[in-house]
């Protein structure tokens, strides 16, 4: 035992270590303080919180989890892009690679469930919300945050339901794509858009729509694919991060996280 | 066996389960013993016996194990699990209004604790179990891949991620330009919309009932009947074609369900005057449609425009609403309210008359 207390001792007191932690484990409540109020990480939380605000009966922990699951498919998501192209040619075969090839190939799997559950936790998180009322004043501007991030967590999904390039993949997409062949005025299938034309020329047409402007032309094609691929590791990520900051920015400025008064 | 499944089968169709989910969802805020924890187990305990006992099915099997749907699977006992555990808390903080005590919340409302350990640790716990959760979940059950794509060769079952399927049974009631762009962003608006229409100020941080009633089972109606009731249908109930199966039943790709929609104009003017479309006698042009849809465009219209005021004045309900709301806002949540609605005003409409379109103007891609 007392060898095991010498080791911790020499590691804790090691150069090494005092460079990468410069306190030890906190003890007191002002080490506490500290070690939240340092940290880069950690400092995202208040120093102190409500006893009420993080019994888990209250919030279920939903909108940490859907951090979480987002941080764990940022981090997948990377892996996968060191295999993955998103041309027609090696999209597939790089999937099946990935399964077969890959040591340790669990990556697809993580990511792929990770990304059902968040959707989940998230749907939880905003059901929760509602139940205690907690877009009231003066979170009613995070809850429009939360639904952005909602709306952007289900872009982030359908845009990744692409990429597998298989009949699955494919076939949905195309089922949700055109859906934006019948968008008003901006599609070609859609009410009023016949009343944009100049004579008998349409200005909206199958060619340059709603849903070309989705897909890269008028079916489900290797433009679409890059498209899909580009929002879904670049665009939507960005947004989605920079909406994540702001709605835990304002989940402190509003009062940490909400109570009876 | 075969009676019990064919009985299940039978009441799983969209109809049934429709009527008999939204019978149940207004039964259950009157049902207080539904949320406490005898019952909470019993449910538990039951719906996993019900479960187990319908893996023995082969049909059922395919179609609750299918990697994507596992997580569907999921979702329904996680629903019914938080339902519970929200309406238990606050049927609980209740009882405790109505003898004058604060709901249980308050009681802890000015305690403070240090974050660092104890929100620290339950974050790093929650982490460790999920991500456990997640390795254990990706090593039993791969990720499916189906042939490579194929535009030339559309497969017999096609469906939209599952989180979208409650859109495309929508398909099945309204034309893509209402269920796949209208509708979807009357959702985003009204959501966003909800903490500037809703200024009761109580309720606010706590669970409870009784304080919020309306606003509870309207966003619970949407939220469970109409978008993960539709999901549910969609993922496990609709087969090829989008042709309903039960659950105990084969997915059969020949199956044939006979169209007989009739569109509203069709109903007046050809069933009931028995003049014929008047765009066969009165010109195809545009007088010819206005005309053949002129009852549909007064329907529409007069649902959104004559029903909030007409409501104001006649239930007393609804000019609670009308007092403490204010006229904008009012009318705001009316026409939301009134949009969700038609929802299941097409669904029964369709069941009990065959009603196809209440306007339909296919020429300019126009049907309501
Ligand atoms: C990517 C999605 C999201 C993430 C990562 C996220 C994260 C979080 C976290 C960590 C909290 C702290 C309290 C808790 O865990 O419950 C929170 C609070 C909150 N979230 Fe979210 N959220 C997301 C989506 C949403 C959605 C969809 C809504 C609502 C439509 C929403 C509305 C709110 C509100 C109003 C609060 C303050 C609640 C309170 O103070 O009790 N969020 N969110």
């Amino acid at each position: 035992m007392s060898k095991i207390k010498d080791f911790q001792e020499y590691v804790s007191k090691s150069q090494v270590w005092r460079s990468i932690f410069r306190v030890g484990v906190p003890t007191t409540d002002r080490k506490r303080a500290l070690a939240v109020l340092g940290n880069v990480f950690l400092h995202l939380h208040p120093v102190k919180v409500r006893t009420s605000g993080i019994r888990l009966k209250y919030t279920w922990c939903m909108g940490g989890i859907s951090f979480f699951l987002f941080l764990v498919l940022s981090l997948t998501g990377l892996l996968l892009m060191f295999y993955y192209r998103p041309t027609g040619e090696y999209a597939y075969p790089d999937i099946v690679d990935l399964g077969e090839q890959v040591s340790l190939g669990l990556m697809r799997e993580l990511h792929r469930w990770a990304a059902h559950l968040m959707v989940i936790t998230v749907w939880l998180h905003m059901f929760r919300v509602f139940m205690t009322g907690s877009y009231k004043p003066p979170r009613e501007f995070n809850w429009g945050v939360g639904v952005l991030l909602l709306i952007f967590t289900l872009l982030l999904s359908f845009t990744g339901y692409l990429l597998p390039w298989d009949q699955l993949a494919i076939w949905a997409i195309t089922v949700g794509g055109n859906m934006a062949r019948a968008t008003p005025f901006a599609g070609y299938e859609g009410p009023g858009a016949s009343l944009l034309s100049i004579g008998d020329i349409r200005l909206v047409h199958a060619g340059d729509d709603a849903r070309f402007a989705l897909l890269g032309g008028r079916f489900v094609g290797t433009n679409a694919l890059l498209r899909f691929y580009v929002l879904h590791c670049v665009g939507i990520p960005i947004v989605a991060g920079a909406l994540m900051a702001v709605h835990f920015w304002r989940v402190r400025k509003d009062g940490g996280i909400s109570g009876p008064l | 066996m075969e009676a019990v499944k064919g009985f299940i089968n039978w009441i799983s169709d969209p109809r049934w389960l429709f009527l008999l989910s939204v019978i149940l969802f207004f039964f259950m805020f009157r049902l207080r013993v539904l949320w406490t924890v005898k019952f909470g187990i019993v449910a538990l305990i039951a719906s996993l016996a019900f479960f187990g006992l319908s893996m023995l099915d082969k049909n059922f099997r395919i179609i609750s194990t299918t990697p994507d749907n596992v997580p569907i699977v999921g979702l329904i006992f996680l629903m019914a699990f938080f339902t519970w555990l929200s309406l238990k808390q606050a049927f609980d903080n209740d009882d405790r209004l109505r003898i004058g005590q604060p709901p249980k919340e308050r009681t802890e409302r000015f305690e403070k604790v240090m974050v660092w350990p104890d929100l620290v640790y339950t974050e790093f716990i929650a982490t460790v179990l999920l991500g456990a959760v997640l390795v254990i979940w990706s090593i039993v059950l791969k990720a499916p891949l189906e042939q490579p794509s194929n535009p030339t060769f559309s497969p017999p079952v096609m469906k939209a991620p599952w989180y979208f399927l409650g859109l495309q049974e929508m398909l099945v009631y309204y034309d893509p330009w209402l269920a796949g762009v209208v509708l979807p962003g009357l959702i985003i608006v009204g959501l966003m919309a909800i903490p500037y229409i809703d200024r009761n100020p109580r309720g606010s941080g706590y669970y409870t009932f009784a304080e919020r009633k309306y606003e509870i089972m309207v966003f619970m109606f949407g939220f469970m009947i109409l978008w993960l009731l539709l999901i549910v249908i969609g993922t496990f109930l609709r087969g090829p074609n989008w042709n309903f199966f039960g659950p105990y039943e084969t997915w059969d790709v020949a199956k044939v369900t006979p169209m007989v929609n009739v569109n509203l104009s069709e109903y007046i003017w050809v069933k009931i005057l028995g003049v014929g479309l008047p765009n066969q006698w009165f010109g195809a042009k545009y007088m010819g449609i206005l005309l053949r849809e002129l009852f549909g465009f007064i329907l529409v219209i007069g649902y959104f425009t004559a029903l909030p005021p007409v409501l104001a004045n006649r239930s007393r309900l609804f000019n609670g609403f009308y007092k403490t709301l204010g006229g904008a806002r009012y009318h705001v949540m009316m026409f939301l309210l009134l949009a969700m609605m038609t929802l299941p005003i097409k669904m029964i409409l369709r069941w009990t008359i065959d009603l196809k379109y209440i306007v339909s103007i296919p020429e300019w891609f126009f049907n309501i």
